[in-house]
């Protein structure tokens, strides 16, 4: 019955909305992640966890920070990319994501021009 | 019963459009995504001037309470991401299932949020206390950023819980099914994004050694 | 609302409302049509425009004399930040979005809605919100706030004035900003009707997309800073009091990381609003098309880069002073490039001087004066000389008032008959744009010689010598007050009793001009289908022929 139900409502989709709709109801359909991506995904953050924190232990100086948000910033990729499904999603998703992005690092970095050299 | 979805459903469809509703949200994860900016950039700064005091005060810090929570942080994102994919497989029961564990490792994150503090006050160390008065600058500044940002977090993991309820109650009431999971998807973005705050607040907070 | 309008083929947006009711209080406030949410917006907004005006009107009275004339220095604190608060947070950085934005983007772009139509419905009802806890921390004891509207840290911490709700107001009206913005880019993207390509929008649809975007980015920042302010008060944090080891220089750049870009918030729609009026009124297409459109862009773009300019005297690294100094000059490029475009575009025309026209000359030559003097203030060695003068004082009213203000009532001009079928008495508003340009001038040019001379701005009192200048500032004042009630009433009369206007009356040629006036429900009979560049008016014949 609701399996009867859904074939139903994706007739309604094919006759009332307009060809650009239907392309990407069929585009989410076709891209749906198996679950294997996913849990190799999870792993992957689980192993990049265990790294930063035995790194954090041993005494490397300056280059902790920078290895701590390396890792902090490969897990993030991992995150936006499969799990946000950013991979799948129009280019135009990457064009906002990277606006956002430039936008903090801009602020960052003119901010640091006043901190850094005073 | 049926009827009622149906026509549920046809109301929906006047305008109707996925992309768009994914397309807002990440609009609004933006705004997140600098409301924290701001707040890391206050942190980078105070770091930047303090870099000692910045390390003494974050030995205080719970490492372990600090991973076991990220481990379930990750791990939920991984719940709410199987629960999608599930339903767009049609699978109502497995989406219930793993929507039910998401909701369950971030009050298990309250959890341990809450003994994290709770330890931390009971050593006088909260924002205006005489303990914390009497610290150096630098410290002071630490944990009260420490106290805001993971406070905010917090929030940010409450308000999830809700979310994630009002969610799980629509799919188990079918209002979302295989063919109309957006609002799921984007519950489930926020989700990620609350997880992707924490993989940065973790190492600056819980790993300066 | 009753609108005299009977026409025979459709309903109105007036006569046929989203909710079941279609008239009554009621089908306005939960009223999820953008049009009625643009209108809701304008009678708000205009209402705290008065509200704003009135507390610059006893400013301006105090300064009438030297020493206390009738206020105590403290209430002068309160009425310059109120002033500051008001006009900024409630009417400019909304204005031009928030009213024509919501109710013309959708139909330039010839969609039926915006993309999240409750969504729409929700932000204006935060901004109720905010707006009300404005006007509450008015009244609850404690005392207005009185730190000037940029709550610079220390003495935000320490004063005793009711801040906290204050600037949480601040924080509640930035999600209604956000939410419009979001709401915008959504619908620009998603929304446009079938040949609507990216290079056949018009301008005002670009520069609203713009500003959307600088909503969405900059506005975050503010209201962490708002939030870490209010924490710091409330619970003694320690995150800006330099007493706990904060630095108060770093608070001032995050408050304008937000406050510069909001600066481009407040004028890139009135800049898009300009490229709408000067070729209809010129009945020519405009010049450079592409690159006023892009120059939106840049303007958003370099907005991010220039904000700690507001800071020359305030301590920061002296590498930072020059750098920042010099990026603001790159600003004024993007400016330019509109500028020039518009008066190219006039060229050659055949212009048509009607009010919404000469409202837009107003601007051109207010705002390049606010503009040119901008410069004078943002390169390092001057600013230091005038910083904190009556000379930054008159350049940002030229910008934000003679700027945003004069496009906001060219916008209402231009757009009334549009929006309520009706047209109001052009003599009077000729007039009007011509007393409002005179009396701006009275008042607010003194103020740059006022500063040069040393004169700072924020007192209540003045030494001798600033007599004159301030009473020809104060004669300026009392004509602007009698200019805005002329062109206030004529609008509101033209609403109640005015004339129904023709379909099309000044012969625009982008989407919102093919359909009636006013726009039925969902905009359009039948969704159309773009096959003209935006300013192309040989479109002008065919759609008398086919109405």
């Amino acid at each position: 019955m609701n399996l009867n139900l859904n074939h139903n409502l994706n007739l309604n989709h094919s006759l009332n909305l307009d060809p650009n709709l239907n392309l990407n109801l069929d585009h989410t359909q076709n891209h749906s992640t198996p679950y294997g991506v996913y849990i190799l995904v999870w792993l992957g953050l689980l192993t990049l966890t265990a790294i930063t924190v035995t790194v954090a232990g041993i005494d490397l100086g300056n280059y902790t920070l920078f290895i701590a948000l390396t890792i902090a910033a490969i897990k993030s990729y991992l995150v936006i990319t499969i799990f946000m499904h950013i991979k799948y999603e129009e280019a135009i998703f990457k064009v906002f994501l990277l606006v956002s992005g430039m936008t903090l690092l801009i602020i960052f970095v003119l901010t640091f021009v006043d901190f850094s050299y005073r | 019963m049926a009827h009622n979805e149906h026509t549920a459903a046809t109301e929906q469809h006047v305008h109707r459009d996925d992309v768009g509703a994914r397309m807002g949200m990440w609009l609004f994860l933006f705004t997140e995504i600098l409301l924290f900016g701001g707040m890391f950039l206050v942190y980078a700064v105070y770091r930047y001037q303090y870099p000692d005091q910045f390390l003494l005060a974050g030995m205080e810090l719970n490492t372990t309470i600090g991973a076991i929570n990220t481990i379930i942080l990750i791990t939920s994102s991984l719940t709410v991401a199987l629960s999608i994919a599930a339903l767009q497989k049609d699978n109502k029961f497995l989406s219930i299932l793993m929507l039910v564990i998401t909701i369950f490792f971030a009050f298990l994150f309250m959890v341990n949020k809450y003994f994290e503090w709770t330890a931390k006050i009971d050593h006088g160390i909260y924002p205006g206390s005489e303990q914390m008065l009497e610290k150096q600058n630098g410290e002071i500044l630490f944990f009260g950023l420490y106290y805001i940002m993971t406070g905010l977090h917090g929030l940010h993991i409450i308000i999830g819980i809700v979310i994630l309820s009002v969610i799980l109650m629509f799919i188990v009431k079918d209002k979302i099914t295989s063919t109309n999971l957006v609002k799921l998807e984007n519950s489930g973005l926020y989700w990620h994004l609350v997880d992707l705050i924490w993989i940065f607040l973790f190492p600056l907070f819980y790993l300066i050694q | 609302m009753v609108n005299g309008i009977d026409s025979a083929k459709t309903k109105s947006f007036y006569e046929e409302g989203t909710t079941k009711k279609s008239s009554g209080l009621a089908s306005w406030l939960f009223s999820t049509d953008h049009k009625r949410i643009g209108l809701m917006y304008l009678v708000t907004i205009s209402v705290f425009f008065c509200v704003g005006a009135i507390f610059g009107i006893l400013m301006r009275l105090e300064l009438m004399s030297p020493g206390e004339t009738i206020m105590k220095a403290e209430t002068y604190n309160s009425f310059f930040t109120l002033h500051g608060v008001i006009m900024i947070f409630l009417f400019i950085i909304p204005g031009i979005p928030a009213v024509f934005g919501n109710f013309f983007l959708p139909l330039q772009i010839g969609a039926k809605d915006v993309a999240f139509p409750r969504i729409n419905l929700l932000s204006y009802w935060i901004y109720i919100i905010g707006a009300s806890l404005v006007l509450l921390s008015l009244l609850i004891p404690g005392g207005a706030i009185d730190t000037g509207w940029t709550f610079y840290i220390p003495y935000s911490v320490r004063s005793g004035s009711n801040i906290s709700l204050a600037i949480f107001a601040a924080f509640v009206l930035g999600f209604s900003s956000i939410l419009t913005g979001l709401n915008f880019i959504t619908t620009v993207h998603r929304m446009r009707a079938p040949g609507m390509t990216w290079f056949r929008m018009p301008l005002f649809v670009w520069a609203t997309y713009a500003t959307a975007w600088i909503q969405i980015i900059a506005t975050p920042v503010i209201a962490i800073t708002i939030l870490l302010v209010i924490l710091e008060r409330f619970f003694g944090v320690g995150i800006f009091d330099p007493a706990l080891g904060g630095d108060p220089i770093l608070f001032q750049h995050m408050f304008w990381i937000y406050s510069h870009p909001a600066v481009y918030i407040m004028i890139l729609p009135a800049m898009g609003v300009v490229s709408e009026i000067i070729p209809t009124f010129a009945r020519r297409t405009i010049f450079g098309y592409k690159a006023i459109a892009m120059s939106s862009l840049a303007i958003a773009f370099v907005g991010y880069l220039v904000w700690a300019h507001h800071m020359f005297t305030s301590g920061m690294s002296d590498t930072a002073r020059w750098i920042f100094s010099l990026l603001t000059f790159i600003v004024a490029l993007p400016s330019g490039v509109k500028v020039f475009n518009w008066v190219a575009t006039m060229y050659k025309g055949s212009i048509d001087p009607k009010p919404p026209f000469l409202w837009v000359m107003s601007f051109i030559v207010l705002f390049s004066i606010g503009g040119l003097t901008g410069l004078v203030v943002g390169s390092l060695a001057t600013d230091i000389h005038l910083h904190d003068t009556y000379f930054v004082v008159a350049h940002f009213h030229y910008v934000m008032f003679g700027g945003t203000g004069t496009i906001f009532f060219a916008a209402l001009y231009y757009w009334f008959p549009k929006m309520f079928g009706k047209m109001y008495n052009i003599k009077v508003a000729s007039l009007g744009v011509l007393f409002f340009f005179i009396s701006f001038n009275l008042l607010y040019f003194p103020k740059f010689i006022l500063g040069y001379m040393g004169m700072p701005r924020r007192y209540y009192d003045y030494l001798p010598q600033f007599a004159d200048l301030q009473l020809i500032s104060t004669i300026g004042l009392w004509l602007m007050g009698l200019t805005l009630i002329l062109i206030i009433t004529n609008i509101v009369s033209a609403i109640i009793k005015g004339k129904k206007s023709e379909e099309n009356p000044w012969g625009g040629v982008t989407l919102e001009w093919h359909t009636s006036s006013p726009p039925p429900l969902e905009n359009f009979e039948v969704i159309p289908e773009v096959k003209h560049e935006p300013y192309d008016f040989s479109q002008l014949e065919e759609m008398k022929h086919g109405s």
